[in-house]
Parts: structure tokens; C-alpha cells; sequence
């Protein structure tokens, strides 16, 4: 079970006069149970690259694999594609129509032809994987806050049951309580269900702490794809292009260069804290 | 699908056309249609495709761009072409299973046809060439004289210039809701007329959600800016002629008289 992306091009807009590159060879493997950040400003790509990945856009020249089958085979089955690979758009409550929260979740699982039963326990199934209070099922879905919509949204897609979820910017717009809930909870469900993961944001700082590979767009290229740790290492090249790594990165490399001898390859903030600690400790031990 | 829709758009490019006062565009779409509707002749219709060329020429807006536009209306030309041809009595020229062909009705469904698509083409080289800021400021200031009748000539044209300015808005957004619908495993292609007509209701019912969401932030907006109508209101760059206008103004009434005087000449002969 895995997505080959076998050097994708795409343009927009071809013989209008605004024509526009938005991806350029494009080659990667999307493992089964990866959990991968794919990061990149805004207008590198990321969000025309994700649309590719569940058949909505058609690459201009390459193809795409999904579990050996070429996607853009005449005989493929594009709805089994779009159930089997989840897309959460970014403000994804904004798809939101039904009057119930209950009915919206039904709405993907019905398109796919189930048996009533099975499209309500799924709903159910998904509904309770994002975490949402079951009080609220059977209210209507614009009566809720901002972050509870997006949850609604989520479990949506979830209720198809794909192998593989994209969330694109599933932060966007909440508060940083609202953020760490949603991150918690796409955690949670990784754990769970073991789905295939990938996180599409233009923050390192918000991916790090969760993904185990990271993936970096810039300009329609495919850049860096390897290990956090690999990535942070080089953040000069990733300023650069204009992102940047964890402030902890930052301060473990200063600590380092003022002398103590931190792991400068600290991630997240509870690492940092260990490592620095263990080398105070080191330095106190000795005095 | 959606972007095919051109009316509305605007071409970025500098041309005399796009230069012109938006007034002087807006009289001369309205002469344009004057004359496309003048009479049924052959050579009226050369008259108006050389005028018609000419302009778009100036224009430098790309020709398969203003044909594009023409795309998202084929349906209904086909039809009035149909019926026209089929529909008109007349002397018949041939026979297709139980329909009779005249021919006053191929001359009616040509017209008809290049009606219709001259009509297109030539509104949206007005769109094309002209900025909705622009077009609202012509607008304005050209029916101006309407608000000695209390008609609130400001606030329509306020209207008008938001409401072209959300066009291509609301497209996109469409674009993206259906995008998303679709990742849900949505269908808009197959199935019934019934069925199809219902699967538009996951894709209107966010659009006017956030249609009015977004109006609602926009009315806060202005009135954050302290925007209370017409009432004491100045342009920044406010119109006047120039010389080139006062030129199109003179071609475009020797374009009018021309096209009458053969009207006139013709006197109702089709060729």
C-alpha cells in the first residue's frame, strides 16, 4: 500500500497568457503509515501537489501510483482513489450544508454507496475519533465554534475510511488552544487507526513535534525529503527559501556555539529541556 | 470548467482602447448593439464584423481569448439556431424527416448566430478592456443626470463595481467547495436531471453562506472606513476627456451614420 508520484509537472492556465508552473518534477514514495510534514511558503506548490495525490488535478506530464494501479489509467476507479486517499481542504468547514452535524459526516460515506447502517456507523465511528461531544451530533453544524466546525469536517472525510489522510493547514486561523487540540487529535487518530498521514503547513514549528519525515516545497520543487532531524541541521539552507527551523533549533545551536554541549539536533521543546538539563547536570557533576 | 467565463474578466494590457474614458466604451457598446439589431442584412452584418475586428484589434486583447468567452453560451446559440432554422415558414428549401427548411429560416438562424455571438464578444472587449473600477466610474458619472429623479445613481453603481468585483471571487470559491465536495466522494457528472440538480445542494449552500459572510465583512469594512454613500463623496482620479475620447466619440457617430445610411439604402433587402 503505497503512492508512487513518478516525476509530476503541472501547469495552470496553459495558452492563456497566465501561465504558471505550479509544480516541476515532482518524485517521491508515500509509505504505508508514514506521517509526514510537507512544508513550503505560500505559492510553492504544496496545495496543487496534495490535489494531485487524490486524483482532483490532472499532472500536465508524469503519473501518479496508487498501490501499483496508474491513476490516470482510463479504467481507474477515481471514487475508490478519493475515499481511499482523505482530503481536508484548508478551512475545511466551509464545505459544511447539512442541517444536522450527524447527516455532514454521512454525506462522504453515502457518495460511496454503503448500506445505510454501515454509512451511520461509520459517521459514528468518525465523529468519535475527532473527539467531538456527542451532545452536539444532531445540532446544526453553524452553531458551532470556529475549531468544533473544523473537527465536524474532518471526521467528514474520515467516514470514508481512507488509508491515507492530507490535512492542508488544519491550524489555519484558530488560536493556539484550538491548534494544539486539532495536532493532539490527528495524533491520536495516527496512533489508533495507523493511517498514513501527511500534514501540509507553512510552520516547521507546528509539524516537528509530530511528523517523522518532513517533505519541503519551494517554487514547484520537491526540495528536501528525509528526518526532521536531517532538516533542522541544514536551517540556514532553509532560511533561505524563506521558512525556518523550531526556535529550539535556534537556541540549542547557540547554546552550542556559547560553549555547552547541548544536542543541537533537539526537536521539540521537552528534548531540548532533557539535553540541557543532562548538561548542566554534566557541568555541576563536575564542580 | 467555471474559468471559461470571461465576461466580467479584465485583460491586462495597455491599447488606445484600454486607455479610452469608460463613458466613451460604454456608448460605444451601446452604439454597437444599436447597429447589431439595425436591420436583417448581409451587408450591415460586414460593416459590423469590420468595425468589430478593428477594435479588437486595437484592443490587443487576444482574439482566442475573447472567443473563449464564448464557450459557456454555445448551448444557447445552438438552440436559437435550431429553432430558427427549423421553426420559420417560408419558401422551403429542403426536407429532414418531418422538418422543413426554409429559406428565410437559414438566413434567420445565421443572423440570429452571429447576433448572439457579436453581442458576446463585443460586451466582453468592453469587460476585457476596461477595469470594473472604471467601468462603475463611467457608469456613475455618465448617468449622473439621472439624480435630478432621485435615482441613486452612486449607490447602483457601487453595487454594480462590488458586484463584478465578486465575481471571480465567487467562481473561485465554487472552484474550491466543489473541489472539496468532490474529495467526499461527490458525483456532479452523472446520474438523472433530478439527481444532478440534487448534488448541487453541498456545493450552493456553503457559496451563499460564505457569499454572505463575505458580504457581511465587507459592509464592516466600509463603514469602518467611514463610507456613508454619495452624499459629499470626491473621486481621486476623477474623469475627464482627453483628446483621444473626443476622437472615438466622432468615429463612433461616422460609424453610426454609415451603418444607418445603409440600413436605409437597403431598405430591407437581405442581400
Amino acid at each position: 500500500m503505497s503512492i508512487i508520484v513518478d516525476n509530476i509537472s503541472y501547469t495552470y492556465e496553459i495558452g492563456t497568457g497566465f501561465e504558471k508552473q505550479a509544480l516541476k518534477n515532482v518524485k517521491c514514495v508515500i509509505n504505508d503509515g508514514d506521517f509526514i510534514g510537507l512544508i513550503g511558503h505560500t505559492g510553492s506548490g504544496k496545495s496543487t501537489f496534495i490535489q494531485h495525490l487524490n486524483g482532483l488535478v490532472k499532472a500536465t506530464s508524469g503519473t501518479i501510483y496508487f498501490n501499483g494501479m496508474d491513476i490516470y489509467d482510463k479504467d481507474f476507479d477515481m471514487k475508490m482513489l478519493r475515499s481511499k486517499v482523505g482530503l481536508v481542504f484548508q478551512y475545511p468547514e466551509h464545505q459544511l450544508f447539512e442541517t444536522d452535524i450527524f447527516k455532514d459526516v454521512c454525506f462522504g460515506p453515502k457518495n460511496l454507496g454503503l448500506p445505510k447502517m454501515e454509512v451511520e456507523l461509520r459517521a459514528f465511528e468518525a465523529l468519535r475519533l475527532v473527539g467531538l461531544d456527542e451532545n452536539l451530533y444532531y445540532q446544526s453544524p453553524f452553531d458551532l465554534s470556529g475549531g468544533q466546525k473544523r473537527r465536524v469536517a474532518i471526521a467528514g472525510v474520515l467516514a470514508m475510511r481512507p488509508d491515507v489522510l492530507i490535512l492542508d493547514e488544519p491550524t489555519a486561523g484558530l488560536d493556539p488552544k484550538g491548534r494544539d487540540e486539532i495536532l493532539d487529535s490527528i495524533k491520536d487518530l495516527k496512533e489508533k487507526t495507523g493511517i498514513t498521514v501527511i500534514l501540509v503547513s507553512h510552520s516547521m514549528e507546528d509539524v516537528a513535534k509530530y511528523v517523522n519525515r518532513i517533505m519541503v516545497m519551494n517554487d514547484g520543487v520537491l526540495m528536501y525529503d528525509d528526518t526532521p532531524k536531517h532538516i533542522f541541521a541544514g536551517y540556514r539552507e532553509l532560511e533561505q527559501i524563506g521558512l525556518a527551523a523550531p526556535q529550539v533549533t535556534y537556541i540549542m545551536n547557540d547554546l552550542k556555539n556559547a560553549g555547552f554541549a547541548v544536542d543541537v539536533n533537539a526537536i521539540t521543546v521537552e528534548e531540548a529541556r532533557q539535553s540541557i538539563l543532562k548538561n548542566l547536570q554534566g557541568i555541576h557533576g563536575k564542580a | 470548467m467555471l474559468r471559461d467565463i470571461t465576461i466580467g474578466q479584465y485583460y491586462q494590457t495597455d491599447s488606445v482602447i484600454h486607455r479610452l474614458d469608460p463613458r466613451v466604451k460604454l456608448m460605444g457598446t451601446l452604439i454597437f448593439i444599436i447597429t447589431l439589431f439595425l436591420g436583417k442584412s448581409v451587408w450591415l452584418y460586414l460593416g459590423v464584423t469590420v468595425f468589430l475586428a478593428a477594435v479588437i484589434k486595437l484592443s490587443k486583447v487576444p482574439v482566442k481569448f475573447i472567443v473563449k468567452g464564448l464557450k459557456a453560451v454555445v448551448i444557447l446559440i445552438l438552440f436559437s439556431v435550431i429553432f430558427n432554422l427549423f421553426l420559420t415558414e417560408g419558401t422551403p428549401v429542403f426536407h429532414i424527416w418531418k422538418l422543413t427548411v426554409t429559406k428565410e429560416g437559414i438566413y434567420l438562424a445565421a443572423f440570429m448566430m452571429v447576433r448572439l455571438i457579436f453581442l458576446i464578444m463585443g460586451s466582453s472587449l468592453m469587460t476585457l478592456t476596461t477595469t470594473p473600477t472604471h467601468l462603475t466610474d463611467g457608469l456613475e458619472k455618465g448617468l449622473g443626470f439621472l439624480k435630478v429623479f432621485h435615482v441613486p445613481v452612486h449607490e447602483i453603481a457601487m453595487m454594480m463595481s462590488i458586484a463584478l468585483r465578486f465575481i471571480p471571487i465567487l467562481i473561485e470559491e465554487t472552484d474550491k467547495i466543489m473541489k472539496a465536495q468532490m474529495a467526499r466522494g461527490a458525483d456532479f457528472e452523472s446520474g438523472n436531471l433530478m439527481k444532478r440538480a440534487k448534488a448541487m445542494i453541498p456545493i450552493l449552500v456553503p457559496l451563499f453562506i460564505s457569499a454572505f459572510r463575505r458580504a457581511n465583512e465587507l459592509a464592516m469594512a466600509m463603514e469602518a472606513r467611514c463610507y456613508h454613500g454619495s452624499e459629499g463623496r470626491t473621486k481621486m482620479k476623477p474623469l475627464r476627456y482627453g483628446k483621444n475620447d473626443k476622437i472615438a466619440y466622432l468615429v463612433l457617430a461616422g460609424y453610426l451614420i454609415v451603418m444607418i445610411g445603409i440600413n436605409t439604402a437597403l431598405g430591407g433587402r437581405v442581400i
